[in-house]
C-alpha cells in the first residue's frame, strides 16, 4: 500500500512548505530590492545606472518578473486554502478567548499579508508602470530621463516620496510587510522543519531583529526625502 | 470565597447552547477546580436541577479527561496544569469565571462542557503505534537506546492527549498532539520501522478529521499541562517531508497492511 498523499500540496504540512518556500523566495527579493534603493543615497549616477542595468536586460527582468508572479501566486493560494480550513476548523467561536502567547504579528498575519498585497499593487503602479494618476504629484515618470538618456529613476523616487501621504502609506506598507516578516521569516523554518530547540529562539530573534532592519532599510529612502537630506 | 460562574450549558449534541449564570457560595481556597464544580453540581441536584456535565478521571493531572475553556484559557492557564490540578486558591472572591467546552469541528460537544475527542483515537489509529512480532519477550537490553534519544522520546511521550492544543489554538490545529505521537515513536528504534507510513498516515487522518493547519502562534505550547515543545512540531515536519522522499510514486506491495 502506498502511504503517500495523492496530492502533497492537498495535505495540512505540504500546504505549509508552500508557505514557507515561497515566502522564503520573497524575502531573498525583499533584502535585494532593498540593497538596490539603498543606493539612492550614492546620488543620481549609482541608482540610474542600477536601474538602467535591471531594465536593459529583458532577458533577465521579464523571467524574474513571472517567478515572481507565480511565487506570489501560490503564496496567495496556500494562504486562502490554509484560512479557508483553519476557519472551518472552529465553526462556532468562544464566548471568551484569550490568546495565550501567541505574538500579535502571529495572529494577524492574513490581515497584514492583504494590506501589504495592496501595497505592493500600488506600489508596482506608482514606481513600475507610472500611472501618473496615482503618484499625486502632477508629473509624468515616463518624460523623466538624465544627461545620459537614462530613465531618471532618482528624480523620479525624490517627486514620488515628496508627497507626504504616498510616503506615509509607503511607510505604514513596509511597516506591515516586517511586522509579517518578523513572524514569517522563523515560522517559515519551523514550516520547513528546520529548527529545534537549539536554534529556535536564535531564529526568532534574528527574524524579529532582520524585520526591524529592513523596515529601516526601506524606510529611510521616503524619510530622507521629506527631511530635503535627499534632493 | 464565594463566585459567579457562566456555565455553557448544551443539552445535546444537536442542541443550541449558551451560557447560564451560577453562584458557587463557600468555595474553600484548597479545593480543586473540579471539586467546586462537585459542590455547585450537589447544591443542582438537592434543587431539582440538571448538574453540569464535565469529564474527569484521574484527578491527579495524569490521564487528560478534563478539558475546559476557564476564562478563554485551556485548562485555566496556570502552567503545565490540568483543570483538575488547579485549585481555587488561583481565584479570588468575587470573581466571575467563564466556563466553556473545547471548541473545534473535530471535537463536537456531547454535552454541556463535554466533547467528543474521538478523533485523537483515530489519528492513534492511523500511526500511533508499533507493531511487534508475537514471540518471547525480548531481553530488556537487547535494543540500546542512547540517553539522549530516550529522553526525548520521553518528552513527547509525556502528552496525555487532552486536546488542549487544539482548543487554544486561533486555528484549532492539532499539530503539538500529532507531533508529540510521531516525534515520540521515531525518537525510538522500535518506531523506526513504520516511521514513514506512520507520519504520512497520522497527518492524513488528521486533515480527514477537519482540524485547522499551524500558523506557529505557540498557544498550544503554552498551555499544554505536559509542556510539550513546538520543537516536536518542527519534527514531524521534517518527518513528513523525508516520508514524502522515501515513498514517492505509487507503488504495490504484496502484504496487506
Amino acid at each position: 500500500m502506498n502511504h503517500a498523499p495523492r496530492n502533497l500540496f492537498c495535505s495540512s504540512v505540504g500546504k505549509k512548505y508552500l508557505m514557507a518556500g515561497t515566502g522564503a523566495a520573497m524575502v531573498l527579493f525583499v533584502i535585494g530590492h532593498m540593497a538596490g534603493n539603498l543606493q539612492m543615497f550614492l546620488g543620481p549616477e549609482a541608482i540610474n545606472r542600477y536601474g538602467h542595468f535591471l531594465q536593459s536586460n529583458v532577458e533577465l527582468l521579464w523571467p524574474v518578473r513571472l517567478s515572481l508572479l507565480a511565487i506570489i501566486s501560490v503564496h496567495i493560494w496556500s494562504a486562502a486554502k490554509l484560512t479557508q480550513e483553519n476557519r472551518a476548523a472552529r465553526p462556532s467561536a468562544y464566548e471568551q478567548w484569550q490568546p495565550t502567547a501567541a505574538s500579535y504579528a502571529s495572529r494577524t498575519m492574513l490581515m497584514s499579508g492583504i494590506i501589504v498585497g495592496i501595497f505592493i499593487v500600488y506600489h508596482l503602479l506608482h514606481y513600475t508602470v507610472m500611472v501618473k494618476a496615482v503618484n499625486f504629484a502632477g508629473t509624468d515618470f515616463h518624460s523623466l530621463t538624465d544627461p545620459e538618456h537614462r530613465h531618471d529613476i532618482y528624480r523620479m523616487v525624490v517627486i514620488g516620496f515628496q508627497q507626504p501621504l504616498v510616503s506615509l502609506f509607503y511607510i505604514v506598507g513596509v511597516g506591515l510587510l516586517c511586522l509579517h516578516l518578523s513572524h514569517g521569516m522563523s515560522a517559515m523554518f519551523q514550516s520547513l522543519g528546520w529548527k529545534n530547540r537549539a536554534c529556535g529562539p536564535c531564529l526568532d530573534r534574528a527574524a524579529r531583529w532582520g524585520a526591524v532592519v529592513i523596515f529601516l532599510g526601506y524606510v529611510s529612502i521616503p524619510i530622507s526625502i521629506l527631511l530635503r537630506l535627499i534632493q | 470565597m464565594n463566585l459567579t460562574l457562566k456555565v455553557w450549558r448544551q443539552k445535546d449534541a444537536r442542541s443550541q447552547g449558551r451560557l447560564e449564570t451560577y453562584q458557587a457560595a463557600n468555595v474553600l481556597a484548597d479545593m480543586s477546580f473540579l471539586e467546586m464544580l462537585d459542590v455547585v453540581n450537589e447544591e443542582l441536584i438537592a434543587k431539582g436541577g440538571e448538574p453540569i456535565a464535565f469529564d474527569s478521571d484521574c484527578r491527579e493531572g495524569i490521564c487528560g479527561t478534563c478539558s475546559m475553556m476557564i476564562n478563554g484559557i485551556a485548562h485555566g492557564g496556570l502552567r503545565g496544569t490540568t483543570v483538575c490540578q488547579l485549585h481555587m486558591r488561583h481565584f479570588h472572591d468575587g470573581d466571575t469565571i467563564v466556563i466553556e467546552p473545547w471548541r473545534a469541528r473535530a471535537f463536537p460537544v456531547i454535552k454541556d462542557l463535554v466533547t467528543d475527542r474521538g478523533a485523537f483515537d483515530r489519528i492513534i489509529q492511523a500511526g500511533g503505534f508499533v507493531s511487534v512480532n508475537t514471540g518471547g519477550t525480548p531481553d530488556a537490553n537487547a535494543l540500546p537506546v542512547g540517553k539522549t534519544e530516550a529522553d526525548r522520546a520521553m518528552d513527547a511521550a509525556a502528552c496525555i492527549g487532552c486536546g488542549a492544543c487544539v482548543a487554544a489554538c486561533k486555528n484549532a490545529s492539532a499539530m503539538l498532539f500529532v507531533s508529540a505521537k510521531v516525534s515520540h515513536l521515531a525518537s525510538l528504534p522500535q518506531g523506526r520501522a513504520e516511521r514513514e507510513r506512520r507520519v504520512l498516515n497520522m497527518v492524513r487522518v488528521m486533515d480527514e478529521s477537519g482540524f485547522g493547519n499551524c500558523t506557529v502562534t505557540g498557544s498550544c505550547e503554552a498551555v499544554c499541562p505536559k509542556e510539550i515543545s513546538l520543537d516536536f512540531i518542527a519534527q514531524m515536519n521534517r518527518e513528513y517531508g523525508q516520508a514524502i522522499l522515501k515513498n514517492s510514486g505509487p507503488r504495490q506491495s504484496k502484504g496487506g497492511d
